[in-house]
């Protein structure tokens, strides 16, 4: 099958097309949403084993070849996590079908989520910086589709500024690959990979190298440029919440890790050092978020920022070690991120207050809801045998072995403070007297939507346990990425 | 046609966008085929159309064009969609990389030997997602004053 690659992009693409045409009938939706995303996980499944057995799977669109035409290339690292981002959008639909009211679900909400699937699969897979352009715009498209609907005005007010800080960040993404196009005259990833080094001017490629950073990081909510993310994830309902927090900010992290490993990487000392500095800034400034916050959802949200400082600073030490590291923890907090936010929305709907003085013993009326949680808080904060460990354990060794002392301390101290934020909620939702009748909108439902929360967290426990067994992949998923050369041959045959 | 007269005289107006209308429609139809091989297509064709419909909306107002047009644009962009995607699709069925466009030349009536491209049911696709999106866009804006 030489079309593979392109499945997991086109699946949900056809599926959200047929369902515009019955933007109404909410119950054939779900089934069709559901279904649809159940056979692209198959696909993408099947993907990862023809990776692993066959090698780095190309596919050139319109049989235009590469370098001229649009390639798209499934290597490990895209085939894990175009697996990942499929199965999580799996269980955050199921989530949704029970968590949202008809009337909301027929103003296009899976038409869009599976829009935005197919955004970010594309970005995943896509072989050319302009594509990746192009795949951007389609998951940020749905994203303010997403962000916008139920028409709150706060959710007025904040997808203002989130509809601004993007748009700039896309002219400015254009712009940067129109610079880089000046300089090498090609968009093809591997042709790009092989035209930089060859530039006689390196202080161009390093100012390039520093506008794609600037560009991702918007995305990626890297500090100082974080500043719109609590504001605008705060206000979205939580299944959309966690398919922001899972997904979109791990494109941008993707997309760092492959322009930086691929294109930028023989430049210098000095992007290096960006990276890296960035990557202790949003470490500072993700931990003091979230202990100095008592709103359960703020204090996820800026456990994001501390992932994405840990696995950029992976990503900025750059050794075989360290990525492997930032790979395995990037999968991990995209999976671990989605049961934490769809939990903490069952807390908020349970108990109809956001704020942890509100809350106070749910673990003895609702004790599956209360262990779920726990198991998931563990997780996040690394504790072994639960996935959050060997990621951070790979980071940091990585980054000793490059004799740095100052990242691999602060990433193990962050790992405190993520458990003391996460420990806060558990200690002082969960535990503890009842402060009164817990009456929220979600109470009846709390059986249905833990169904879904529940199996995602048994494959972020699965993750952890198996890591023996999953680290060939990762191996495999990295080695382009320290020899692009295995890239280059992949999608420029000669 | 209901006239506005009330507020402001535009009779000159409302008569000729009927007949620029029918220009502009026609036009952006040549522009469509053109982009076959020389600048135009669905895009530009489809802007351009959407353009006349817009016209008409200025003339009158949104009840006379959906007494003229009765077309749901939201269908209408996910039948351009679904054309789109298909006519990329269909070379997934015979084997070939996704997007591959067949053609070939036809004897066509009337027309003589023609070259015929599957690029072009693609265009249609594109063609009439523009109209949709832009009909959308402007209806809702409209709507909500």
């Amino acid at each position: 099958m030489i079309n593979l690659p392109v499945f997991p992009i086109v699946i949900p693409a056809l599926a959200a097309i047929i369902m515009m045409f019955m933007p109404k009938r909410v119950q054939l939706q779900r089934g069709m949403a559901l279904g649809a995303l159940a056979m692209t996980a198959i696909v993408s499944l099947f993907l990862v084993h023809t990776v692993s057995t066959e090698g780095i799977q190309t596919l050139n669109l319109g049989n235009w070849q590469a370098p001229f035409g649009i390639t798209l290339v499934s290597d490990m690292l895209s085939a894990l996590l175009v697996t990942t981002s499929t199965l999580l959008t799996f269980f955050i639909v199921w989530f949704a079908v029970h968590y949202f009211s008809d009337s909301y679900e027929g103003n296009y909400l899976y038409i869009s989520m599976l829009f935005m699937l197919v955004g970010v699969n594309g970005a995943f897979t896509t072989g050319d910086i302009f594509n990746l352009f192009v795949f951007f715009e389609v998951f940020l498209m749905s994203s303010y589709v997403l962000i916008v609907l139920g028409g709150r005005g706060v959710q007025l007010r904040e997808s203002i500024k989130y509809l601004l800080v993007n748009i700039i960040a896309s002219a400015l993404f254009v712009m940067s690959v129109a610079l880089l196009y000046g300089v090498t005259g090609t968009l093809n990833l591997a042709d790009l990979a092989m035209k930089i080094p060859l530039v006689d001017n390196p202080d161009v490629i390093t100012v390039i190298g520093v506008m794609f950073v600037i560009v991702f990081g918007m995305k990626g909510a890297l500090v100082p440029l974080h500043y719109w993310l609590p504001g605008a994830y705060v206000v979205a309902p939580t299944p959309i919440l966690a398919m922001f927090g899972a997904l979109l900010t791990k494109v941008g992290v993707y997309s760092i890790l492959r322009t930086y490993t691929l294109l930028f990487d023989g430049n210098g000392e000095f992007l290096q050092t960006f990276l890296m500095v960035l990557a202790v800034l949003t470490i500072f400034i993700g931990m003091t978020g979230a202990i100095a916050y008592n709103d359960v959802k703020l204090i996820i949200i800026y456990n994001i920022m501390i992932a994405v400082g840990v696995i950029l600073y992976g990503i900025s030490v750059n050794t075989q070690t360290s990525l492997e590291g930032s790979l395995y923890y990037l999968i991990h907090d995209m999976i671990i991120k989605a049961v934490l936010f769809m939990l903490v929305g069952m807390m908020i709907g349970i108990t109809k207050s956001g704020q942890l003085r509100d809350m106070g013993g749910l673990i003895t009326r609702f004790p599956l809801f209360g262990w779920t949680f726990f198991v998931a808080a563990l997780s996040l904060a690394g504790i072994p045998p639960l996935s959050g460990f060997f990621g951070k354990l790979l980071i940091v060794s990585g980054g000793m072995d490059e004799g740095e002392l100052f990242g691999p301390l602060l990433v193990l101290l962050s790992s405190l403070f993520v458990l003391y934020s996460v420990m806060k909620i558990f200690l002082n939702g969960f535990w503890g007297e009842a402060k009164r009748e817990y009456d929220g909108p979600l109470v009846p439902y709390t059986k249905r939507l833990i169904v879904p929360v529940f199996l995602l967290l048994i494959i972020a426990v699965a993750y952890g346990f198996g890591a023996e067994a999953i680290h060939p992949y990762i191996t495999q998923a990295i080695e382009p990425l320290v020899n692009p050369e295995i890239y280059i041959d992949a999608v420029i045959k000669e | 046609m209901k006239q506005n007269s009330k507020r402001v005289n535009d009779v000159i107006l409302q008569t000729a966008a009927i007949i620029i209308f029918f220009i502009i429609v026609i036009f952006s139809i040549d522009l469509f085929f053109a982009g076959h091989y020389s600048p135009g297509g669905g895009f530009i064709g489809g802007l351009m159309t959407s353009a006349a419909l817009v016209l008409l909306l200025l003339a009158f107002d949104s009840k006379t064009l959906a007494n003229v047009l009765p077309i749901d644009y939201r269908l209408m962009t996910a039948t351009g969609l679904l054309i789109a995607l298909l006519t990329g699709l269909h070379s997934v069925f015979l084997g070939r990389p996704f997007l591959t466009h067949a053609y070939g030349k036809f004897d066509l009536p009337l027309l003589g030997e023609q070259t015929l491209h599957t690029a072009i049911a693609f265009d249609l696709g594109v063609y009439l997602v523009v109209i949709g999106i832009t009909l959308t866009i402007i209806q809702t804006i409209g709507e909500s004053e």
